[in-house]
């Protein structure tokens, strides 16, 4: 019980922590990187409450796509890339610093696994039957059936998504010249080339 | 069965909505940007014929494993909602089409929104209350920053998604924290964990508190109304109007829904945060739109003010308070859009105006618009025998039985303060020297907009029978 609190206070308080970071750094580098750590903790915290689905869905979803599409963001900002090669050296401390902190919680996670979950008073009353079966099972059995309307209406929400980044952003130029290979392709040979009979020692 | 039939039947305007816009935009998408016309006024059909398939046949019940529910209240609030996204729809085409953003995603994600505001006001768990909530916002945050090569719309846009996802933020915590206390998100188990006395913990209350902060976000009752002004002036002015009707509309019916529902054995607390946020939203409204010189940013002022008034018949928390509410909401929605269907049809020399000088001596060169443009201000200001005046005597009313007197008395004293706004509009259309001519406006859906609405607001003194019985029977609904 002890590691396991233990183990509660170190996560939050590196998720905290690193959550202030993004806001203070100055480097949108370190915020994302930061953002990474705070999403890995808050999956640690998941993890720790015996909610393993959603704790690999952060990872997957938070960590994997929306951080890196921030990365990619932020390094399409006028930020250019020999600074960035330049600066190798002065982010690798922190960067480093990162990874440590990281490897270690993930041994403190490896230890406390099975060790039961953490309650908190007051705060029991929801979860006590789910936990008969595993939650990527319990979340299985009803995703599908009793919360088919919310299933629906949440790709109906990702739907307005891409309609609006299509229109916010497509934009049809009327000048732009676009290869149309057909074209190219069908193109007869008296329009493409012309013959010119260039006289001896007289160029062009 | 948890998907029965029973469920396809209950939700079959929603699930007629979607479908048929899902078939618009395969349309739009196939044949480009000359589908545009067709495709917005079959959007603005589609959006009547759902509001027709709401009462024939009538039925009541809940839905999907008791996530969705269908009463009179959400029934009568889902008509006035579909009516003004239709209108809206159609008032907002000669606009596009004049600062070139006339495409055809305009009217589908006005249609999108306007399902996501149906599925928010069945709500009938804080789920489906989230989901129906984000797809309203979402697309509404789109349509925002339609007008894309207007840096005043985008930025619009992106203000008013920064705050909205704020509020969304803190009713998301709130919803977290009504769960872990009440044992369950559906509306049932709440009010059932409340009365037995399981949840009637502080943390319930501090999660109700984020909620009905979230909520009055989206209907910018006064200590978050910041974002108002600023989206309505900067969106383009259709979708200010429809800003102004639909989206409140909804999000009120949502809040009286939750209040009214699954927290009235919570109805002490709350209604002390309902009353203050009603008095500040009355009184703010009143007074910071006296030096508005943009006819947008006044229009956002007094919504706030006329929020201000529907949320204290919500404090009254009575049959009669409720009754009030769906009441005025339809005055409101008839006002609203008569005074935008106006706006829209002030240009000179084919260039839209938005501040308040430009309208001097309207009265001379265009009589009949002016004429129109009285009647509302008159009726917003809330002088007899025009419906604004209606609208305000029932809140009143509601709020003196439900022994609120000094939140009555300042809604009035603050109604006299926002009188001056009113007035000054007409003054300034009818005794102000005459700026330069303001073009004579073209027959259409505006014109035609604003005349039925100054017709109906004129002449509602006469009738208000009929409205006051579809009132009557959607807040019984909630009671029985």
């Amino acid at each position: 019980m002890l590691l396991q609190a233990l183990a509660f206070y170190v996560f939050a308080a590196v998720t905290v922590a690193s959550a202030a970071m993004v806001v203070v750094s100055r480097n949108p580098v370190y915020s994302v990187l930061f953002l990474i750590l705070a999403f890995f903790n808050a999956a640690a915290l998941f993890v720790l409450i015996g909610a393993e689905f959603i704790a690999m869905i952060l990872v997957i979803v938070y960590v994997g796509a929306v951080a890196v599409l921030f990365l990619f963001v932020v390094m399409m900002l006028d930020i250019n890339l020999t600074e960035m090669r330049e600066g190798f050296l002065k982010y690798l401390p922190v960067g480093a610093a990162i990874g440590v902190v990281l490897l270690a919680e993930i041994l403190l996670g490896l230890g406390v696994l099975g060790s039961g979950s953490v309650t908190i008073e007051g705060l029991d009353k929801a979860g006590a039957q789910v936990l008969a079966v595993d939650n990527t099972r319990a979340i299985g059995r009803v995703l599908y059936t009793q919360y088919f309307y919310l299933f629906q209406v949440a790709g109906i929400v990702l739907l307005v998504a891409m309609i609006g980044a299509i229109v916010l952003t497509l934009r049809s130029r009327p000048g732009v010249r676009r290869q149309k290979i057909s074209d190219q392709l069908y193109r007869p040979k008296d329009q493409a080339v012309t013959t010119v009979k260039v006289p001896t020692r007289g160029g062009v | 069965m948890i998907l029965g039939l029973e469920s396809w039947v209950l939700a079959r305007p929603e699930i007629f909505l979607a479908a048929a816009t899902g078939l618009l935009l395969i349309y739009g998408v196939v044949r480009g940007e000359v589908a545009t016309p067709f495709v917005s006024v079959m959007t603005s059909v589609v959006l009547l014929a759902t509001a027709v398939l709401l009462f024939m046949p009538y039925r009541e019940g809940t839905a999907f494993a008791s996530l969705f529910i269908v009463d009179r209240l959400t029934t009568t609030m889902k008509a006035l909602v579909l009516v003004g996204s239709a209108i809206a729809i159609l008032m907002s085409r000669a606009y596009f089409e004049q600062v070139k953003a006339w495409r055809f995603e305009y009217p589908l994600l006005v249609a999108l929104a306007t399902l996501g505001m149906m599925l928010m006001i069945s709500a009938n768990d804080l789920m489906s209350l989230y989901v129906g909530l984000e797809l309203q916002s979402l697309a509404l945050y789109v349509i925002a920053a339609f007008q894309r090569d207007s840096v005043r719309s985008t930025e619009a846009g992106v203000k008013y998604f920064v705050l909205g996802s704020v509020a969304s933020g803190m009713l998301l915590f709130g919803a977290s924290l009504i769960y872990g206390f009440c044992g369950g998100t559906a509306f049932v188990q709440i009010s059932r964990a409340l009365l037995d006395g399981r949840g009637a913990e502080i943390g319930t209350t501090i999660g109700l508190v984020f909620v009905v902060a979230g909520l009055a976000f989206k209907v910018s009752a006064v200590p978050f109304h910041m974002w108002t002004p600023d989206v309505y002036e900067g969106a383009p002015t259709p979708v200010t109007a429809l800003f102004a009707v639909a989206p409140k509309i909804a999000a009120m019916s949502l809040l009286v829904s939750v209040l009214m529902g699954p927290f009235k054995p919570l109805f002490g607390q709350w209604q002390q945060i309902i009353v203050v946020a009603s008095v500040l939203s009355m009184a703010l409204g009143a007074f910071a739109a006296l030096r508005q010189q943009n006819i947008k940013r006044l229009m956002a002022y007094s919504s706030i003010g006329n929020v201000g008034y529907v949320l204290l018949g919500l404090a009254s928390g009575s049959e009669k308070g409720i009754e009030a509410v769906v009441f005025y909401l339809a005055i409101y929605l008839v006002m609203t859009l008569g005074v935008f269907a106006t706006i829209l049809m002030m240009k000179r020399r084919d260039v839209m105006l938005e501040n308040i000088s430009d309208l001097a001596g309207l009265a001379r060169s265009q009589p009949m618009m002016a004429f129109a443009m009285l009647i509302f201000m008159f009726s917003l200001a809330g002088i007899p025998p025009l419906a604004g005046f209606w609208g305000k005597l029932y809140i009143f009313i509601a709020a003196v039985e439900a022994k609120l007197y000094i939140p009555a008395v300042l809604g009035v004293l603050a109604s006299v303060v926002a009188s001056y706004y009113y007035l000054r509009i007409v003054k300034v259309m009818y005794f102000d020297e005459p700026a330069e001519e303001i073009d004579r406006p073209v027959f259409g859906i505006n014109r035609a907009v604003a005349l039925v609405a100054a017709f109906l607001v004129a002449v509602f003194s006469l009738l208000p029978q009929p409205l006051s019985l579809i009132a009557a029977a959607a807040a019984k609904g909630l009671f029985s």
